[in-house]
């Protein structure tokens, strides 16, 4: 038999153990060894203050009460978990750009550094959260008893009391010592996190052991187990829908909203990627814990005499067995349970308390001297967190006792949670709702606090204790439909679900009314920006004007909070950076804000602000200042960008008149070239038509010269139909009329026809060809194309002065283009002429030569353009040579 | 970003799968509180559902959550940077 000295001394073995570990971390934190403590595990680990003695002891006699319902309580993190990329993403990443310290913190931050939605804040988790406090005090009380009784001691309320109060000194001294130890720029707490990690194995050990004996040592196997489920008295499923959807939707929303629990989960995180494990390995955890309440119930009510209090099912069923050492371990378990919460929720707390409500006070209190003159700030924070720890435990132990410790703690439990839940709306709101303004959350936190104390918090003292029982049943004042558990006389709902319901609903309408229907300050907009959009920029914009305070002063503040070494390096890393050597940067604003986040690490956004906007009282320009000159430089900025906008569109008009103005010009003068070198074109063999018509027509003519004359007549009336075909031709081009047919066909073929239309290989001019690279199909307009070649063909005939006339016509790839090359070896075209070449009418070489009008390479200019090509003179071949760019995309695979 | 890049309409196969991993991570809370959700239409009372089955049926949900959990981590954790800016689409 353990005797309950024993127990003691294991209990004290256990928490100088404790306090060992805490002592090696912070001590292996200190030397810059750590590495571990940041490990995901350690994070998961540390998650498990969620599960508190409630959790240990409570689920038990839940489950033995209530059947399965007990589970809700963990589904609701477990979902919160799983889906960590929503939310908690969100809030980590906001938490570490903006160094956040607790949820007070962030409520108050995100709704412009306000003081009274942190007080709001603060003061809704003291009220939410000393009852849970008292939970767990309780519990470890009611553990000591369990063996002192089971030792032949029965415990009266003396030593229940006195238990109690050697517990909370004892958590008190733990907490302020490694709480508070030090201000951590960023309010982390290596040492009690280990610790909490610790402890978060031992109470899952114990809860597995406890479990497994049941299930293997006493029923005999998971099949049995099952079949003992089935015949006992929550042998079915009976679930209430709206209590199972509300459970889940409070323990979620509480997760969140706990202050401890967003200590862990935020404040103490120190890498957001140990989210990503966490997001498994909590409800694991989780589930773990949960897997063997449910068989410890159902063997307790077999096991334990009628009336036995479920909730010690876990350390009086290992009693009831003989199993000694199991409730030993047991035991340790629940302790962990309720000293890991208590430890975290009171440094929660006093940390709000103290940023929130101590120093404002403070501030204050000594304004005009303020964080200059004072005294060291420092000693004041942590003196008042230490006072803090301190109050918010003895406000736990007056709980409990005035609560008289009775069953009415168990039900405080869900009232606790259902309480915190009240800042869920505004978190929410505040992190996805740019709209969300300090005066909709203040009045939304009003109300729903309102709500729930008077539906929930109130009425759970018990009938009459606060609320009279005339209230309870008619209403205050005879009002009925204010009736705390029947809110506008809707009647017969589970009094949770209502007061959780009615108090959503309203916090969550007036929440968003009073948004819609207030303006924010320009702070609010600015920091509404950066929590809203944290994924976007994580940086603030300018808030101080550089220069404003002396960088001696702001070093002086700054070591008062942070402590001289931090101070000193922080500065001088600052200096170094901005490259100057010593500890006195210079004041930019840039410092400034980094600064203010530093300081805001420790005491929280909204004192940071004031004390540093004390500092710089009289030469900073407020952030109205700011926003008001900013409103009115954007709307002349705004004008003068209409302005400038209009002004540029004139412009452009203008510019595009101008355009079309020369085209027409240009347009007018090339019609009078054309024109005049149409006619010019036309009146030459018209006047030799005339006038040797004029000969035949006098008859004064020979047989021979009649044929002769005859002959000159037909070959220029020729030359004339030559030129109408051509200058047709031309403008159909030119004007896009022309329809293009598209054929496929093989080079070789059209090089083949061109050469032969043209007169020929031999005759006057050898042709060079590369037969076999001419093979490949082509898919264009091909009479077209096969007409230019015509004429580079003829132009080289005609044209080329070489003694021996050459042609090569070469085919290639240019730049992923099929290229037709053709050069002959005469004299080729002077340098500036050969841009003109391409216009109509021009002709390098002499006239009579040509016999045509120089419309050929226009025509070909104008077809290659219409079929996606290009023709262009080929400059260094050693005579006239053309270059062909066939189709683009045109020419099919090889063949 | 598609817009800059007529070819950036499609991902390259790996960063596509991840987006899609994404969004099951955002959906297994979702798919949870749907499953949790279904004990609620099973017939009550006497003649209704053991609790064995119950217990069964919610730890079963449990695993499974626990399970798509795990492995988006696998997937999403391995290179993602503490700051991923990009990624909210």
């Amino acid at each position: 038999m353990v005797t309950f000295n024993i127990l003691v001394a294991v209990a004290l073995l256990y928490v100088a153990v404790l306090f060992g570990v805490a002592f090696y971390a912070e001590r292996r934190a200190a030397l810059g060894f750590g590495g571990w403590l940041h490990s995901p595990i350690v994070y998961t680990l540390s998650l498990s203050i969620y599960c508190t003695a409630w959790t240990f002891y409570g689920a038990v006699g839940y489950a033995a009460r209530s059947g399965v319902e007990f589970v809700t309580i963990y589904l609701g993190p477990t979902l919160v978990m799983v889906g960590w990329w929503w939310v908690l993403r969100r809030l980590v990443r906001i938490g570490r750009s903006q160094r956040i310290t607790s949820i007070a913190d962030l409520i108050s931050s995100r709704f412009g550094k306000s003081t009274s939605l942190g007080v709001i804040v603060t003061l809704l988790a003291v009220v939410a959260t000393t009852p849970y406090i008292a939970l767990q005090l309780q519990s470890v009380t009611l553990s000591f008893a369990v063996f002192s009784n089971a030792g032949g001691q029965a415990w009266g309320h003396e030593e229940l009391n006195g238990a109690a109060i050697v517990v909370a000194i004892g958590l008190a001294t733990f907490t302020v010592f490694f709480g508070t130890r030090n201000l951590d720029a960023n309010e982390r707490h290596h040492g009690i996190v280990m610790a909490i990690a610790v402890e978060a194995v031992v109470k899952l050990v114990a809860l597995l052991a406890v479990g497994i004996f049941v299930v293997w040592g006493i029923a005999g196997g998971p099949a049995q187990m099952l079949q003992q489920i089935d015949a006992s008295p929550i042998s079915h499923w009976e679930q209430d829908g709206s209590r199972w959807i509300g459970l889940i939707f409070v323990s979620g929303a509480a997760f969140i909203c706990l202050p401890r629990m967003f200590q862990v989960l935020v404040v103490e995180n120190v890498d957001e990627r140990h989210l990503n494990i966490a997001g498994w390995a909590f409800p694991t955890y989780l589930f773990l814990m949960s897997l063997f309440v449910v068989p410890i119930a159902v063997v307790g009510l077999n096991l334990m005499p009628a009336g036995a209090n479920p909730d010690l099912f876990v350390l009086t069923v290992p009693l009831s067995q003989g199993r000694d050492g199991l409730a030993m371990v047991s035991f340790l378990g629940g302790f962990s349970s309720a000293t890991s919460m208590v430890i975290v929720s009171t440094i929660a707390l006093s940390t709000m308390v103290s940023n929130h409500i101590v120093l404002p006070v403070w501030l204050s209190a000594h304004k005009g001297q303020g964080a200059k003159v004072s005294g060291d700030v420092r000693s004041v924070i942590l003196r008042s967190r230490r006072i803090s720890i301190a109050a918010v435990l003895t406000l736990g132990y007056l709980y409990y006792r005035i609560s008289g410790g009775g069953t009415a703690l168990a039900a405080i439990g869900l009232v606790s949670f259902s309480g915190v839940v009240q800042i869920f709306p505004v978190l929410l709101g505040g992190i996805f709702w740019r709209g969300a303004t300090r005066i909709g959350a203040a009045m939304g936190l009003l109300t729903g606090f309102a709500v729930w104390g008077w539906t929930l918090f109130l009425p759970s003292f018990g009938d009459g204790a606060i609320i009279s029982h005339a209230a309870m049943q008619h209403g205050p004042f005879g009002i009925v439909w204010l009736r705390p558990d029947a809110l506008f006389g809707i009647d017969g709902m589970d009094p949770l679900v209502h007061g959780i319901m009615w108090s959503m609903i309203l916090n969550t309408l007036v929440f968003f009314i009073g948004s819609i229907f207030s303006f924010p300050t320009p702070l609010e907009r600015l920091q509404g920006a950066q929590f809203v959009n944290v994924f976007d920029y994580s940086v603030g914009s300018a808030r101080w004007r550089s220069s404003v305070a002396g960088a001696e002063d702001l070093l002086i503040m700054s070591q008062r909070i942070l402590g001289g070494n931090e101070a000193q390096a922080l500065f001088q890393r600052e200096a170094k950076s901005q490259g100057k050597a010593g500890y006195l940067p210079d004041v930019t604003s840039d410092f400034i804000e980094r600064l203010e986040r530093e300081l805001a690490g420790s005491v929280g956004a909204a004192t940071a602000h004031a004390m540093i906007g004390q500092l710089t009282e009289g030469s900073s320009v407020s952030v109205e200042d700011l926003i008001a000159v900013a409103d009115e430089a954007a709307q002349i900025l705004e004008y003068s960008n209409r302005l400038e906008a209009k002004s540029a569109e004139q412009e452009q008009t203008a510019r595009a008149l101008r355009d079309a103005n020369e085209k027409l010009t240009a347009l007018s003068v090339q019609k009078d070239a054309f024109l005049s070198q149409i006619s010019h074109e036309l009146r030459t063999p018209m006047t030799s038509i005339r006038s040797f018509s004029e000969i035949l027509r006098d008859g004064e003519t020979t047989a021979a010269q009649q044929g002769h004359y005859a002959g000159i007549i037909h070959d220029e009336t020729l030359r004339l139909t030559r030129l109408l075909d051509d200058l047709l031709d031309l403008s159909v081009l030119a004007n896009g009329q022309v329809t293009l047919q598209d054929q496929n066909g093989n080079l070789r073929d059209l090089i083949d026809r061109a050469v032969d239309v043209a007169g020929g290989d031999g005759d006057g001019m050898r042709i060079l060809r590369d037969r076999s690279g001419e093979n490949f199909v082509l898919h264009t307009d091909l009479d077209r194309l096969g007409q230019v070649f015509i004429n580079l063909i003829t132009n080289a005939r005609k044209y080329c002065d070489a003694k021996s006339p050459m042609l090569k016509i070469k085919v290639g790839l240019v730049a992923g283009q099929h290229v037709v090359d053709f050069i002959d070896n005469g004299t080729g075209i002077q340098v500036g002429n050969q841009q003109m070449i391409f216009e109509k009418f021009s002709r390098v070489a002499d006239q009579s030569k040509a016999g045509g009008a120089g419309l050929g390479l226009a025509i070909c200019r104008e077809i290659m353009q219409r079929l996606g090509g290009q023709i262009s003179y080929l400059p260094g071949q050693g005579g006239a040579a053309f270059r062909v760019v066939l189709p683009n995309n045109k020419p099919l695979s090889n063949q | 970003m598609t817009g800059r890049n007529p070819q950036g309409v499609f991902l390259e196969r790996r960063a596509y799968h991840k987006r899609r991993m994404r969004d099951l991570a955002r959906a297994v809370p979702i798919i949870g509180a749907v499953l949790i959700s279904i004990p609620l239409l099973w017939p009550q009372g006497d003649d209704g559902v053991t609790n064995s089955t119950a217990i069964v049926y919610v730890f079963g949900v449990w695993i499974v959550l626990i399970a798509l959990a795990a492995l988006i981590s696998r997937v999403v954790q391995s290179d993602e940077p503490p700051a991923a800016p990009a990624e909210e689409r």
